[in-house]
């Protein structure tokens, strides 16, 4: 369909050459991709940022260590780090055991691994934001007889949510953006793909420059959902400027 | 362990023998994309606030798609897909330029880390103190004197530590470059994982050199905010 509006514009330079559907299953790719990292991350955030809140010490120096080291390492180093050594300690595992060798599926490990890593983002984001809901709100919880986890689920989440989201969005934004690597470790993403598509037509620099705008397209987007949803939560706070 | 670090010290650190590997190349292309982009940054950031249209429109364009889009399809573009372009392969100076895989690396870093500081520095004009400026203005500062003396002075100090997030995330950054076979510290770890296969160690060893780099970024960011940023403290 594209191809044929590209036609009727006297555009057939621009043609996709019947890449359009690996492009697009590539976006798909990165999309899901992202999304279930966020989820992983989010998850690992929350609990880290209670750890680290937490008053044993058992709990907040691994947290500690936790952030500090993972944000001290590039992501592209703990990725490789962590998706070739995992497929090692595996494959000694089945030997020891004398079980067939399993191979380790590049997704479930792209999501672990950026999950694992931007937990450690979102751990110091989360952090800040709860520190930031004053505390007699929690205090006021309490003594209203609410449960620890209802205490969390109607009184802390939905106000640190207001201070967590700028960093929430710029987090989701680098996690975006560092999906791309995956494609390193043999993931068909849309760099990947763009990459495949670009080397059999040689059209490379077309396919790269169209990649690249479909990252801005997501990353455009993202920001308009991060914007309603800081309108959203930030119902009932007045701002002193603007 | 320690006969990979016996073969390997050497390349982590500065040289394979022939060329600049590992630590040494990891810090040149970090200083080299810094020092290119914090000078682009300076009028680009100015152009950036301006009032008039079309000085502000094609600086924010130009931010808008570099932070937008990761700078792995960024160096893709830069050193696979320009050169592929028949036009620029002929070209007499593009062609040879393009050919060089650390001129593209280059490009890409410095454009990217540009686009970034642009905007914190940018951030950092825009949130000048009005009574400053005006002060600055009664006492006839205008023009390029007004920026020079007052209004630069000011912001790259309260960017500091916006900056040296910039800083920091680009010496991260900066391992995509083996992708482009310049051999920095990731490169050699790389190399040393498939000659000797001892993954975690090889790769363990690079996260370890870069973990030192961090912090040792961090910590002369420290005494730099101790300097610069003394004013903003509490009064002694």
């Amino acid at each position: 369909m594209f191809d044929s509006l590209l036609q009727t514009l006297g555009l057939t330079s621009l043609s996709l050459k019947g890449f359009g559907p690996l492009l697009m299953e590539g976006t798909w790719m990165t999309i899901k991709l992202a999304v279930m990292s966020l989820l992983v991350s989010v998850l690992l955030g929350l609990l880290g940022a209670s750890a680290k809140l937490s008053s044993s010490k058992a709990l907040r120096i691994p947290a500690q260590v936790y952030t500090t080291l993972i944000r001290g390492v590039p992501d592209l180093v703990l990725m490789l780090l962590i998706f070739y050594s995992l497929q090692t300690w595996l494959s000694n595992l089945t030997d020891a055991l004398d079980w067939d060798y399993i191979e380790i599926d590049p997704f479930a490990a792209g999501v672990i691994t950026l999950g694992f890593i931007y937990g450690a983002y979102f751990t110091e984001t989360f952090r800040g934001a709860i520190l930031a809901v004053p505390r007699g709100q929690a205090e006021a919880a309490t003594a209203y007889g609410l449960t620890r986890g209802q205490r969390f689920r109607y009184v802390i989440f939905p106000q640190m949510m207001r201070f967590a989201l700028p960093g929430i969005g710029n987090n989701w934004q680098v996690m975006l953006k560092a999906t791309a690597l995956v494609s390193l470790i043999g993931l068909a993403d849309l760099v990947k793909n763009a990459q495949d598509a670009g080397k059999s037509t040689y059209e490379l620099f077309y396919f790269l420059v169209l990649a690249a705008l479909i990252y801005l397209l997501i990353t455009s987007a993202s920001n308009v959902v991060l914007r309603r949803l800081e309108r959203r939560y930030s119902a009932g706070t007045r701002e002193a400027v603007r | 362990m320690i006969e990979l670090l016996q073969e390997y010290w050497k390349a982590f650190l500065y040289t394979d023998g022939v060329n600049m590997t590992g630590l040494a190349m990891t810090l040149w292309l970090l200083s080299a994309s810094i020092f290119i982009g914090f000078f682009l940054s300076i009028p680009l950031s100015i152009a950036r606030v301006s009032r008039k249209f079309w000085v502000r429109w094609p600086v924010q364009f130009y931010t808008y798609v570099f932070r937008g889009t990761p700078l792995y399809i960024q160096l893709l573009i830069c050193y696979t897909g320009i050169y592929s372009l028949e036009a620029v392969r002929d070209q007499a100076v593009l062609g040879p330029f393009f050919r060089n895989a650390m001129n593209c690396t280059l490009l890409a870093f410095a454009l990217n880390t540009c686009a970034y500081t642009t905007e914190i520095f940018a951030g950092a004009i825009r949130s000048m103190n009005h009574g400053e400026v005006e002060a600055a203005k009664a006492y006839g500062l205008r023009g390029w004197k007004l920026y020079a003396y007052v209004i630069m002075p000011s912001a790259l100090r309260r960017s500091l530590p916006y900056y040296s997030n910039e800083v920091i995330l680009m010496l991260h950054s900066t391992t995509v470059a083996f992708t482009a076979t310049i051999p920095d510290i990731l490169k050699v770890a790389r190399d040393a994982n498939s000659a000797t296969f001892m993954t975690f160690q090889s790769f363990g060893i690079a996260a370890l050199i870069y973990l030192a780099i961090t912090f040792t970024l961090v910590g002369l960011f420290r005494l730099a905010e101790r300097r610069w940023l003394a004013f903003l403290g509490p009064a002694h």
